[in-house]
């Protein structure tokens, strides 16, 4: 009897809940550490990043809505799919960063974990990142954290899934919606990522991912006007520069690349980094 | 028979001018390197007050190099000792404040009223709130072992020139970092008042470094490589260029710009208290205030009730000497922002919204602008989406809340915003839909050491005031 011949899955982008292929029609091939060709990935294009602000922007006025508790639950969620399909995030990220069986089932682990740290946020971060200010008047006066907008994440090279998962979830965690530029070389965990976003009550469009050139997709996501907020984590020194300087445009909150241990406690910086702080006022008296 | 004002005048007398002005470095007064003196004249009068050095490169290059130089030593004093510094200054604030509202006065053109019982009690106040902060940062709920960052490099407005010191140096001071402040071309005087009040309070020398100057002098300071703090208040197209410039370096950055914000009238609001609050919105302080209700969204069903109410109050407005203390409108800070407010007014005829303003008399020396209002204004009329700056509010309507809270947040800016009605769970939701970084409701252009200012989207981002304004001076 002959071996069984297996089954290759298309990669396609995700934008607005749906896996469309580039409108460019273009792919790229994506090996492994070692050269052998893994698949071919979407070449995502300007139009694509543009489509995916689109869909990250009406995504955000329900995903932003929605109660704390319920964006918590998803991200359980998030991590309960992935949980279920951990051999296969461990063989692709194995394939993608050239890692043995076990390193990369840490990584995997680490990253189902981390969306448990990031869901359990949900409903504290007003707490720790709100304040009652005690003004000098008969004021009742309240300053609260909510999600800045729509953020494009350039994640990580290096780490193409956790490090993937880790800026992403903190983004999103608060009522952010994202567009991320998955990492160039090995972005097949990341496409193969959106399949359990897909699957965990996730709306679409609070998610959107993006395969390609991350000079070609980040320049116009960067200059983008209805883009709150950029994520340089996977931008190299020159790249993050130039994309600082585009983000000016419309004063995007920008979160400047820095070498960073993607297995570390992540600690609240990233989750503080796109939020605003909105104070409201209103007199007392009878 | 109508009963008139006497004059009111506060007295000058107890503010000692000097001719002309160096730069505060290192602890005292220098000359500057070649830049030349300018001179800052009265709005309300053009007489030069006093004149006043041209900060160069060279110049900001030695007052950061003083600051740097100051930087271990006091972000090495305990806390506890830092916020002593702190007091004093609040202190010797308190005890000059008519000799420096008065100053305020006659440099920006301000009311007296407002110098004295806004713009000083607040600045006192910022400076007791951040002192008590010096050593209880670790408390802060920012990280462990917050650090200072260095160098700030601070560039503030000619709107409310020493309370937008305060809020720049007291929190830097009070986190451990050493200060390069470049006050407003047109208003440079209370920031070199304040230099003396250092002086006075002993505070080390190179701790707080005055350069002043025009924008030049701004941008030689946020591009210094040797400073590591930028915060900038100002326009919204001075903090893009800011943000270029500090653009892939570690200099941490805080912007507070411009704004547009809606004061949005509901049908069951109070009208009388909401026309105070109108008028408080757009008038005060000439309208020269980043967070000022420049859109006034009123409800369809009140929009003749409410302007008629507003008309009468806005005739009964006294715009004239500054120093008067019966003046509500003062002196429009420069010749240069009264030809912007007079070109935008202009432009709003000309797009066919229709002007009013109560008939009053202007001064004829010095620049002025009368309280103006604009009906039938749409949202694509350069008065509804360009910051103006004066005293000039544009009127809109709105039928439901969901069509006022569409129109308050087309808009690039989102600083603040405004709420009147006696619905409390209309207001909150409202308030939770309003991107904008501060809402008042029932209530308009209120301030306080403890409250967080800052706004969303191109009104800037960081947060000035209460503890969040801690962070844009910490290493956490």
């Amino acid at each position: 009897m002959s071996e069984r011949l297996a089954v290759f899955k298309t990669y396609k982008l995700y934008v607005g809940g749906k896996f469309p292929r580039s409108e460019s029609g273009r792919v790229y091939e994506v090996t492994d550490a070692k050269g052998s060709w893994l698949a071919n990935a979407p070449l995502a294009s300007r139009k694509d990043a543009r489509d995916a602000v689109v869909a990250a922007r009406k995504a955000f006025g329900g995903w932003s809505g929605a109660t704390a508790y319920n964006r918590g639950q998803i991200l359980y969620r998030v991590a309960e799919m992935l949980e279920g399909r951990r051999d296969q995030f461990v063989a692709e990220v194995a394939d993608a960063e050239g890692l043995s069986k076990a390193k990369a089932a840490a990584q995997v682990d680490a990253a189902v974990d981390r969306w448990v740290w990031y869901a359990g946020w949900s409903d504290k971060v007003a707490q720790i990142a709100g304040s009652s200010n005690p003004v000098a008047g008969p004021y009742f006066n309240l300053s609260a954290p909510e999600p800045t907008g729509v953020v494009a994440v350039v994640a990580p090279q290096e780490s193409s899934f956790l490090g993937l998962v880790s800026v992403l979830a903190p983004v999103i965690v608060t009522g952010n919606t994202a567009v991320v530029v998955a990492a160039e070389r090995a972005p097949l965990p990341a496409l193969s990522l959106a399949e359990v976003l897909a699957t965990s009550d996730l709306p679409g469009g609070v998610v959107n991912l993006l395969s390609g050139r991350t000079a070609e997709l980040s320049a116009p996501l960067a200059a983008h006007q209805d883009v709150n907020a950029l994520d340089l984590a996977g931008a190299d020194a020159a790249l993050a520069t130039e994309l600082e300087t585009a983000a000016a445009d419309n004063l995007k909150r920008v979160l400047r690349p820095r070498a960073t241990d993607w297995t570390a406690d992540p600690g609240t910086d990233r989750l503080l980094s796109f939020l605003e702080t909105k104070t409201v006022w209103h007199p007392m008296g009878v | 028979m109508t009963f008139d004002y006497a004059p009111a005048p506060e007295s000058r007398a107890v503010v000692d001018l000097a001719s002309s002005y160096g730069l505060f470095i290192d602890g005292e007064f220098t000359e500057g390197a070649g830049g030349g003196l300018r001179k800052t004249v009265s709005p309300a009068t053009e007489e030069v007050l006093a004149e006043y050095t041209q900060g160069t490169a060279d110049d900001v290059d030695r007052a950061v190099k003083a600051a740097r130089a100051a930087f271990e030593k006091w972000s090495a004093l305990p806390g506890a000792e830092r916020a002593k510094y702190l007091f004093r200054i609040a202190r010797i604030i308190q005890e000059r404040s008519r000799e420096l509202a008065v100053l305020e006065t006659l440099d920006n053109g301000k009311p007296i009223r407002e110098a004295r019982d806004a713009d000083l009690p607040l600045v006192a106040a910022h400076f007791f709130y951040y002192a008590g902060w010096a050593d209880k940062l670790d408390h802060a709920g920012l990280g462990p072992n917050p650090r200072p960052l260095g160098v700030a490099g601070q560039v503030i407005p000619w709107n409310f020139p020493l309370l937008m010191l305060a809020w720049k140096v007291a929190p830097a001071l009070a986190c451990g970092n050493t200060v390069v402040l470049k006050p407003a071309e047109t208003t440079p005087l209370s920031a070199l008042f304040f230099a003396d009040i250092c002086r006075q309070a002993g505070l080390p020398k190179g701790v707080v470094n005055i350069v002043t100057g025009d924008g030049s002098t701004g941008a030689a300071l946020v591009a210094h490589p040797g400073i590591d703090k930028v915060a900038f208040t100002g326009s919204t197209e001075v903090g893009k260029a800011i943000a270029r410039t500090v653009a892939g370096t570690d200099k941490k950055l805080t912007l507070e710009l411009g704004g547009k914000a809606a004061n949005i009238v509901f049908d069951d609001a109070p009208i009388d208290q909401a026309v105070e609050g109108i008028v408080n919105g757009i008038f005060f302080n000439q309208g020269h205030v980043c967070c000022a209700g420049s859109r006034l969204l009123v409800q369809e069903s009140v929009q003749d009730e409410l302007l008629d109410a507003l008309k009468r109050r806005m005739a009964t407005l006294r715009v004239g000497d500054p120093l008067d203390k019966n003046t509500d409108i003062g002196a429009i800070n420069s010749a240069e922002q009264l030809a912007r407010i007079t070109e935008l007014a202009d432009a709003g005829e000309a797009e066919g919204a229709e002007r009013w303003a109560p008939a009053c008399e202007l001064p004829g020396a010095g620049y002025w602008f009368a309280p103006t209002l604009f009906t039938g204004v749409t949202q694509a009329h350069r008065i509804a989406r360009e910051e103006v700056f004066g005293p000039v509010l544009s009127v809109l309507t709105f039928r439901t809340p969901e069509e006022a809270v569409a129109k308050a947040n087309n808009t690039p800016y989102g600083l603040s915003a405004g709420i009147w009605t006696e619905k409390g769970s209309r207001m909150l939701w409202m308030a939770s839909k309003l991107r904008a970084g501060v809402i008042w409701s029932n209530t308009f252009n209120k301030f306080d050491p403890t409250s967080p200012f800052g706004g969303y989207k191109e009104s800037g981002f960081g947060r000035e005031g209460g503890r969040h304004g801690l962070e844009a001076y910490l290493n956490v």
